[in-house]
């Protein structure tokens, strides 16, 4: 069966995607934490983990039962920490949960966050049966030296033997991760790691650009005066990524990804256009009827919460107004399509700061769409935006 | 016991003038002025040994925390001397540095006497000299005294020669003391009574009282201290202030000691302060006279020479809200430093913010931290800028105390700056140091006289502008702390003066011109455009910094555009998290200026000055 050929920056398939209901589900277990990572997620010794994954299975069942019913779902996405930690038969009696509660449509998207040195033909096989369609590996790199500098478990071989064998195995679309900019990693070996990446014939690829989040082994280092990652090289890995990308075939519809037409991530088009999604598992954030809510991210307390027929809940924020306004634009001007020009839009570009990013070649006003031009500056853009919502008389801000 | 007089025939208890002893204590900075007024109020028991501490009369915080003294204090001392009676002694502890003479000036002029006092381990030194003449000058009896005998390196006899050597008299009349151990403390007490004149006022005639300085008390008002010339202020009195015509009345009248304590009268030749209640700063001025509003005197007091400020710098709020404030604070301030002259200043880079006169770069820095403590603003400050005379090619002239005065250069026929005449006073073995150091400042040498074999005074004609900027400071490095300097205002010579301007983007910043001597316009050009291409951050676009002449760049740096600004991944997980993350980045936004399509955070412009100084 061909999918339907789509260029995932299409502005049709974007405010489509704004419709989609989605279900998202964490699974924190890791087998150690890298250094640069400040996702909720627990290594073995820390609280929680002894109870194991098969405990964690069922408390995520019990917790999809807890949610209103909803949908029906357009993707279902399973992301960590490492998903693939957990066996294909308790990941498909996750994804048989989530059917059973909200229902599918049909071609429902059902992907996994893999991590290579996870991967066997047999799991593969496994998945597939248990209803997947889409993977996507934490490769990060092709190089021994930034793999070892990123902390990461498996080598290159082992990366790119997991995809071949997903392709093999006949998974809908298979896709990588990458990071860029690691300190010390210069320009031509990011680009063997992108050619090594294309060769691979991907349908789908992620490249982020190595970000220091506080709290992490890598800022303890940077503050230490470990060097940091340097912008400059930053934007001279994303310009060639970008340009190999594209002569392989690949169309880039959001700031770091880049799919195959067809191949787009529905998953994460839907959030990028605002949709609203539910979300199951330790740390897990959801947002459904106007509401952004998070789960506890310590495991133990997770479970016993579940354990005791409550929602896992350590918070929750009310989109009001602006908060509303600010989200659209910033989620939606992520994307190479854009967003639609509504008021809010019209007045961006009047003001000040929207027209020097006009004028900067940063902001191009479209007939009915407006969409940011260099993407390596888009936060300028978000600045702008969240400036101009606030200065807004007419919405006020409350937080719950 | 204070013995009463008579006065408009009533009975008050005020002391007859021929029992009160007015003086300053006077002296270069460090020489031990307020550690010797801290022996006078012990010795008297004006304090208790509990409420005892060093520099007592140092009362503000700055005052403490740098270890010098910057107001002049006044308080008054009840002493028994050896003929048996009780004298009031109404002592002023002045400070030592330069920038502060005017504090030294106003105070004499409310005494009769003075102490001047010297190190006896560092002799004879410029400010020993400039405060001895200003006391000459004001026809006060100086009381010459050797401080910190105690001292191992100390020279009593050499000091009290060459203390003798500049006053005209004797080595004998020098007195010695330490007013660390208190030795000789005894000896001064009896010097001052029996060697310093009594005020002579007429206690029958109108009142006349000296505001010789005063501050704001948010609950009181204006509070003033006074020197009664003439006649005597009673509580309650109706008075009026002579320059401003204000009539308002004494709420409350009393003296320091240095606790305040509230008197029934202020008799002549006493020293007190007065509350009015009058809250319109401007009605009252220091160097006014106070009369009784009913009987009038026909002519005021002399009153003060206008100061006259050296050096100028605009003073902004960082927050440009704080501009009311700002004003307000400076009005206040200026009733107790009196040195103080501001007018209004905008600037495209900083705002709203006043352009202000100061004594010199202490007081600049004073003033700034009292606004910035005593009024909790938060300031920034331009380089500071002496006035230069403009001579036009229309034959017009004017000065100007703000770089951004300056006409364009075609215009101009001439620019005249002020020179100073400096003394230098400081062992003889530098001499060669000095006149090197001196010269490549552009200074003149004048005459040079040795105060004794070892120790020559110096001097020099030179331009303010060296003086104010580091003269001292290297005169001081290069002389291992051996040199001191005193200056006074001379004439206006005509230099080879440009005024560098720094762009951003091409479009000038303000706050950042600057009027220098040409020779030094490519060294301040170059500091200054490395200096903002490091503090200002990148842009969306190639941002050119450069330093001009008129429309000739001397200097040019760019800051690169900036390429990457984006958070990598989000996810829908995240969305609340990197929204606030925005969120602050934009809270830091607010600050910024816009200068020719540049946002530079203000931060940017206040480090860049701040280094500047
Ligand atoms: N050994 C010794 N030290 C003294 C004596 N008098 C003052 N000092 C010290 O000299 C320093 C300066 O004393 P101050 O009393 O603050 O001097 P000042 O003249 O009031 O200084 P300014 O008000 O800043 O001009 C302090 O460290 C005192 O402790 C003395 O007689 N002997
Ligand atoms: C949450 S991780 C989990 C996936 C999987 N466990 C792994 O380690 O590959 C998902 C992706 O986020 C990216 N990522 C995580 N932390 C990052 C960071 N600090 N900077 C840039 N990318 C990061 C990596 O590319 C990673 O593949
Ligand atoms: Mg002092």
């Amino acid at each position: 069966m061909t999918p339907p050929v789509v260029r995932p920056d299409d502005p049709l398939l974007a405010d489509e995607a704004a419709r989609w209901a989605s279900a998202y589900v964490h699974v924190p277990f890791c087998a150690r934490r890298c250094p640069y990572c400040d996702f909720a997620v627990v290594v073995d010794g820390e609280p929680g983990a002894d109870a194991g994954t098969d405990a964690y299975v069922e408390a995520v069942v019990a917790e999809i039962a807890m949610e209103r019913p909803w949908g029906p779902l357009h993707a279902i996405a399973f992301g960590g920490g490492t998903p693939s930690r957990l066996s294909a038969v308790a990941l498909g009696r996750i994804v048989g949960a989530l059917r059973r509660r909200f229902g599918v449509v049909d071609g429902v998207e059902v992907a996994i966050e893999v991590n290579p040195e996870d991967w066997t033909d047999r799991f593969a096989a496994e998945l597939l049966d248990a209803g997947f369609d889409r993977v996507s590996f934490g490769v990060q790199s092709f190089d021994a030296h930034t793999l070892a500098w990123l902390g990461r478990v498996h080598d290159p071989h082992q990366a790119e033997a997991a995809v071949v064998s997903a392709r093999h195995a006949g998974f809908r679309s298979v896709g990588i991760d990458l990071i860029y900019g690691t300190p010390g990693e210069d320009l031509d070996r990011w680009v063997t790691t992108v050619r090594r990446a294309l060769a691979l014939d991907l349908d789908h690829l992620s490249a982020y650009a190595l970000t220091v989040e506080r709290g992490t082994a890598l800022s303890r280092s940077i503050l230490a005066g470990a060097p940091a990652p340097d912008p400059d090289q930053q934007a001279d890995a994303y310009e060639a990524i970008g340009e190999l990308a594209v002569a392989a075939g690949l169309v880039r519809y959001e700031v770091s990804n880049w799919a195959r037409p067809g191949h787009h991530s529905r998953y994460n088009l839907a959030t990028w256009g605002g949709a609203e999604f539910v979300a199951f598992g330790a740390g897990a954030h959801d947002h459904r009827d106007g509401v952004r809510a998070r789960n506890v991210r310590r495991l133990d307390v997770y479970l016993d919460r579940v354990a005791s027929g409550v929602r896992p809940r350590a918070g929750s924020e009310r989109l009001d107004r602006a908060a509303a306004d600010v989200e659209r634009l910033v989620l939606g001007l992520r994307r190479v399509a854009g967003v639609r020009r509504d008021d809010l839009v019209e007045r961006l570009v009047v003001d000040p700061a929207g027209r020097r990013l006009v004028a900067a070649g940063v902001l191009r006003v479209g007939p009915d769409r407006l969409v940011v031009e260099r993407p390596l500056v888009t936060d300028e853009v978000s600045r702008a935006v969240l400036a101009l919502v606030d200065r807004d008389p007419s919405v006020s801000g409350d937080d719950c | 016991m204070v013995e009463p007089v008579e006065l408009h025939g009533l009975p008050f208890p005020m002391t007859a003038p021929s029992r009160i002893r007015n003086f300053s204590i006077i002296a270069h900075i460090d020489h031990g002025k307020s550690t010797l007024a801290d022996r006078l109020l012990e010795r008297t028991g004006a304090i208790s040994e509990r409420d005892m501490r060093a520099q007592v009369l140092d009362e503000m915080d700055l005052e403490r925390e740098r270890g010098i003294t910057i107001k002049a204090n006044a308080v008054r001392l009840d002493y028994v001397a050896s003929d048996g009676e009780t004298y009031q002694l109404n002592l002023i502890d002045t400070p030592g540095h330069v920038d502060f003479s005017y504090e030294v000036s106003r105070s004499l002029e409310a005494c009769e006497g003075a102490l001047l006092l010297v190190d006896a381990s560092q002799g004879v030194e410029a400010q020993t000299l400039a405060n001895a003449y200003l006391a000459i000058e004001g026809g006060l009896e100086i009381i010459p005294v050797v401080n910190k005998i105690d001292l191992p390196a100390a020279e009593p006899d050499r000091v009290a020669a060459e203390l003798a050597g500049i006053l005209g008299g004797s080595a004998d009349e020098v007195l010695r003391v330490s007013a660390k151990t208190g030795e000789g403390i005894d000896e001064l007490l009896e010097a001052i009574v029996d060697r310093l004149p009594a005020p002579e006022g007429d206690q029958a005639a109108p009142l006349r009282a000296l505001v010789f300085d005063s501050f704001y008390d948010t609950y009181r008002g204006v509070v003033s201290h006074v020197r009664i010339f003439d006649g005597a202020i009673g509580q309650g009195d109706g008075l009026r202030f002579m320059a401003t015509g204000l009539d308002t009345s004494a709420d409350e009248i009393g003296i320091r000691r240095p606790r305040t304590e509230p008197v029934e009268t202020l008799g002549t030749g006493e020293v007190g302060y007065l509350v009015t209640g009058v809250k319109e700063i401007d009605l009252i001025r220091v160097g006014d006279t106070v009369t009784h509003r009913d009987r009038p005197a026909a002519e005021a007091l002399p009153g003060y020479r206008e100061p006259k400020p050296m050096v100028f710098s605009g003073l902004f709020p960082t927050d440009g809200d704080d501009f009311e404030r700002l004003r307000d604070a400076l009005e206040k301030l200026r009733l107790n430093d009196s040195a103080l002259i501001y007018q209004p200043e905008t600037s495209r880079a900083l705002g709203f913010g006043f352009r202000v006169g100061f004594l010199g770069l202490l007081h600049m820095e004073i003033v700034r931290e009292r606004l910035e403590r005593e009024y909790d603003l938060d300031l920034v400050a331009t380089a500071p800028s002496v006035a230069y005379r403009v001579n036009l090619t229309d034959g017009e002239t004017f000065m100007i105390r703000s770089p951004q005065d300056m006409p364009e250069p075609g215009k101009i026929a001439s620019i005249e700056e002020p020179y100073v005449k400096a003394m230098i006073i400081a062992p003889a073995t530098y001499i060669g140091t000095i006149m090197e150091l001196a010269q490549s400042r552009r200074g003149e040498m004048g005459e040079m006289t040795y105060l004794s074999p070892e120790r020559v005074e110096l001097h020099y004609e030179l331009p303010l502008s060296e003086i104010v900027f580091d003269f001292f400071d290297q005169l001081k490095s290069r002389t291992r702390g051996y040199a001191s300097l005193d200056y006074e205002p001379a004439d206006y010579r005509p230099s080879d003066l440009v005024r560098v301007d720094i762009l951003l983007n091409g479009v000038p910043v303000d706050a950042f011109s600057s009027i220098v001597h040409r020779s030094e316009a490519y060294r301040y050009g170059k500091a200054m455009v490395e200096r903002l291409r490091e503090l200002i951050p990148r842009q969306l676009f190639d941002v050119p910094v450069q330093a001009a002449i008129g429309s000739r760049i001397i200097a040019r740096e760019t800051i690169k555009a900036k390429r990457k600004d984006v958070i990598a991944k989000c996810y829908g997980g995240d969305v609340t998290r990197k929204r606030k993350l925005l969120e602050r980045q934009k809270e830091g936004k607010k600050r910024m200026k816009m200068v020719g399509q540049v946002e530079v955070p203000q931060e940017a412009f206040i480090s860049a000055l701040k280094l500047d100084q």
